[in-house]
């Protein structure tokens, strides 16, 4: 089973599903994902709320290139690519701000926000054939957006954003429903951190119900002490259960019925009796915009979405944006936010972000010990060669419908996405 | 007492419980170090890119107020708490204390520089600079307000804020 020198092995009759655990050491596999995966996927860029003024502008890294996420003086979104025309220097240094235009230090040349060259210094040097116009920033090559959600592609060839999300389309649908007018806002404070493991490992851990009684009982115990009924049926691995889906695309998410609170909208006992009346009254107001099925999917369901190959929305105790990036086989560059309805008063502001900070990031009951069970894995990689395989198993054999979010069944999806990409030729 | 002589002694006094907190916290004495704390104490490490910014609005690294606070502590000494088991060695050093006194309370700050150690010849090297508000309380100094605020742009290959800072 094993010799047929794939790095994925899927065997329904035998019922296994193994990774080699070369794919997250190898520097050579890593160079083959920028070229096959994220030189030709959809990659995260930013949310509109972010650059919600004209001439506003981020400055951040997609798939390993430094790139200026603005709004032109007009109001178009765009992405360029923040390296100078002349010398390369950056002309955005900034995290973020507001700006006519960007200007590069080393010999002055100075660019508009919409990317055009407005000056260069000297310019009669250049003689007659010296065109401006063909000197401006450089655009990534496709800017896409789905609901406020911008995503770049370094291939120009690539299908369209809208085709590509296929069903993760609806799953950030109902992220979004959450606001009211529809329009959700990337809220201030940014989470930037490293984690010494393979960036697959991430993908999975985002999505991976399976760990959350061994690897988070303290946030368990946590929840308990404060109220939260964590009870768990006999022989159940969480309060309940849900179901891990296959979205298309490599694209995937677990939605679990909800059992540990809701800024929007169940409440629990962390947010206090003061807060219950205006839940109840979010949660109502849910209901008459989108009928009781619908409100009970936004208000009483959790997911985790998982967009193929480096998005992770996380939509749970509160919502966070997880982008990152590989930057070497046994490191990962992560960057998350927290999303909210930009109707939120300041006490339902105060009350998400607190929900936020109990489960997600570097302070959080939670993540700390993602990382740790993720690095722990990577340190052991380093036995590749005598322990081959991980182990990917879980649910199969099980109908599609019976897929718990405990399985693995959703993990594989992202695999098979991946191997499939890696086997393209060309 | 001249006026100087009292700022110098009330500098004093401040400087010996900083020192006395850091010696708590790397020993691992983490209920004594609670000690330190009022009944209705917060402790805050606030976004790399926004330093400055309040809790309310803006997502934080952590901002917990006493109840999620004494929970931090309960899952630091559970072996449970994976990220910090077994837990790091930490060591910090702590100076420029300044005192400013604000009617009932006092606020004091002072630059930190810990160190966390782990296996494998991981060491991690937090900098920044403490904002305390503290309050006496039957004549004892303690903490009613804390704020670790880091100096890095991001957290980066720091990684995890898992211990009390």
């Amino acid at each position: 089973m094993l010799a047929n020198g794939k790095l994925v092995i899927e065997s329904s009759a035998e019922s296994r599903f193994l990774v080699n655990r070369e794919v997250f050491v190898s520097e050579d596999i890593l160079k083959l994902e920028r070229e096959k995966i994220f030189n030709r996927s959809w990659i995260y860029a930013g949310h509109s709320s972010e650059i919600s003024k004209p001439g506003d502008f981020r400055s951040r890294l997609a798939a390993g290139r430094p790139i200026i996420f603005c709004r032109d003086t007009q109001g178009e979104v765009r992405v360029h690519i923040n390296s100078c025309r002349h010398r390369g220097a950056m002309v955005c240094r900034e995290r973020e701000g507001n700006t006519r235009g960007f200007y590069c230090f080393y010999h002055g040349w100075t660019f508009n926000n919409d990317g055009t060259l407005r000056s260069v210094p000297g310019a009669d040097s250049y003689g007659d054939k010296f065109d401006k116009s063909l000197l401006g920033l450089v655009p990534v090559p496709r800017l896409e957006s789905y609901r406020d959600f911008w995503f770049v592609n370094f291939d120009i060839n690539a299908r369209p954003l809208i085709d590509d999300l296929a069903g993760a389309k609806e799953y950030i649908d109902i992220i979004v429903e959450q606001s009211p007018s529809g329009q959700m806002e990337i809220i201030s404070g940014t989470q930037e951190y490293e984690i010494k493991a393979n960036w697959k490992l991430l993908v999975e851990n985002s999505v991976d119900d399976y760990h959350l009684l061994s690897t988070h009982i303290t946030w368990m115990n946590y929840m308990s002490h404060s109220g939260v009924n964590m009870k768990r049926n006999k022989g159940a691995l969480l309060p309940m259960q849900g179901r891990g889906k296959d979205l298309g695309n490599g694209h995937l998410v677990i939605d679990n019925p909800n059992y540990r609170g809701r800024p929007v909208a169940a409440w629990i006992s962390i947010y206090g009796e003061d807060a219950k009346a205006d839940i109840a009254n979010m949660r109502a107001e849910l209901a008459a915009r989108l009928g009781e099925d619908r409100a009970r999917r936004v208000a009483d369901t959790n997911r985790n979405l998982a967009i193929f190959p480096n998005l992770v929305l996380n939509d749970g105790s509160s919502v966070t944006v997880r982008n990152f990036w590989p930057v070497a086989p046994d490191r990962i560059k992560v960057t998350a936010w927290c999303l909210g309805p930009i109707e939120e008063t300041q006490e339902q502001r105060a009350r998400r972000l607190h929900a936020f900070l109990t489960f997600y990031g570097p302070g959080s009951f939670a993540t700390p010990d993602d990382v740790a069970a993720l690095e722990s894995a990577q340190a052991g990689y380093a036995s590749w060669q005598e322990v081959t395989h991980n182990d990917l198993s879980r649910g199969m054999g099980k109908a599609l419908p019976d897929q718990l979010d405990t399985d693995e069944e959703h993990i594989r999806v992202f695999w098979r996405r991946w191997s499939e990409l890696m086997e393209t030729q060309s | 007492m001249s006026a100087l002589e009292t700022s110098v002694k009330l500098r004093h006094e401040i400087e010996d419980f900083f020192f006395h907190e850091a010696e708590l916290l790397d020993d691992w004495a983490l209920d004594d170090w609670l000690n330190l704390l009022t009944e209705d104490a917060s402790y805050f490490v606030p976004p790399t890119d926004k330093p400055r910014a309040s809790h309310l609005d803006t997502l934080f690294i952590i901002a917990d107020d006493i109840l999620r606070l004494r929970e931090r502590v309960l899952r630091l000494k559970d072996p449970a708490c994976h990220v910090e088991y077994p837990p790091s060695r930490t060591r910090r050093f702590i100076s420029n204390v300044r005192v400013n006194v604000d009617g009932d309370f006092i606020d004091a700050r002072a630059n930190f520089i810990v160190y966390r150690n782990r296996r494998g010849g991981d060491i991690r090297m937090f900098t920044g600079e403490y904002r305390n508000r503290l309050v006496r309380i039957n004549g004892e100094l303690k903490i009613l307000e804390r704020r670790a605020i880091l100096d890095v742009e991001e957290l980066g290959a720091l990684g995890m804020v898992s211990f009390i800072l």
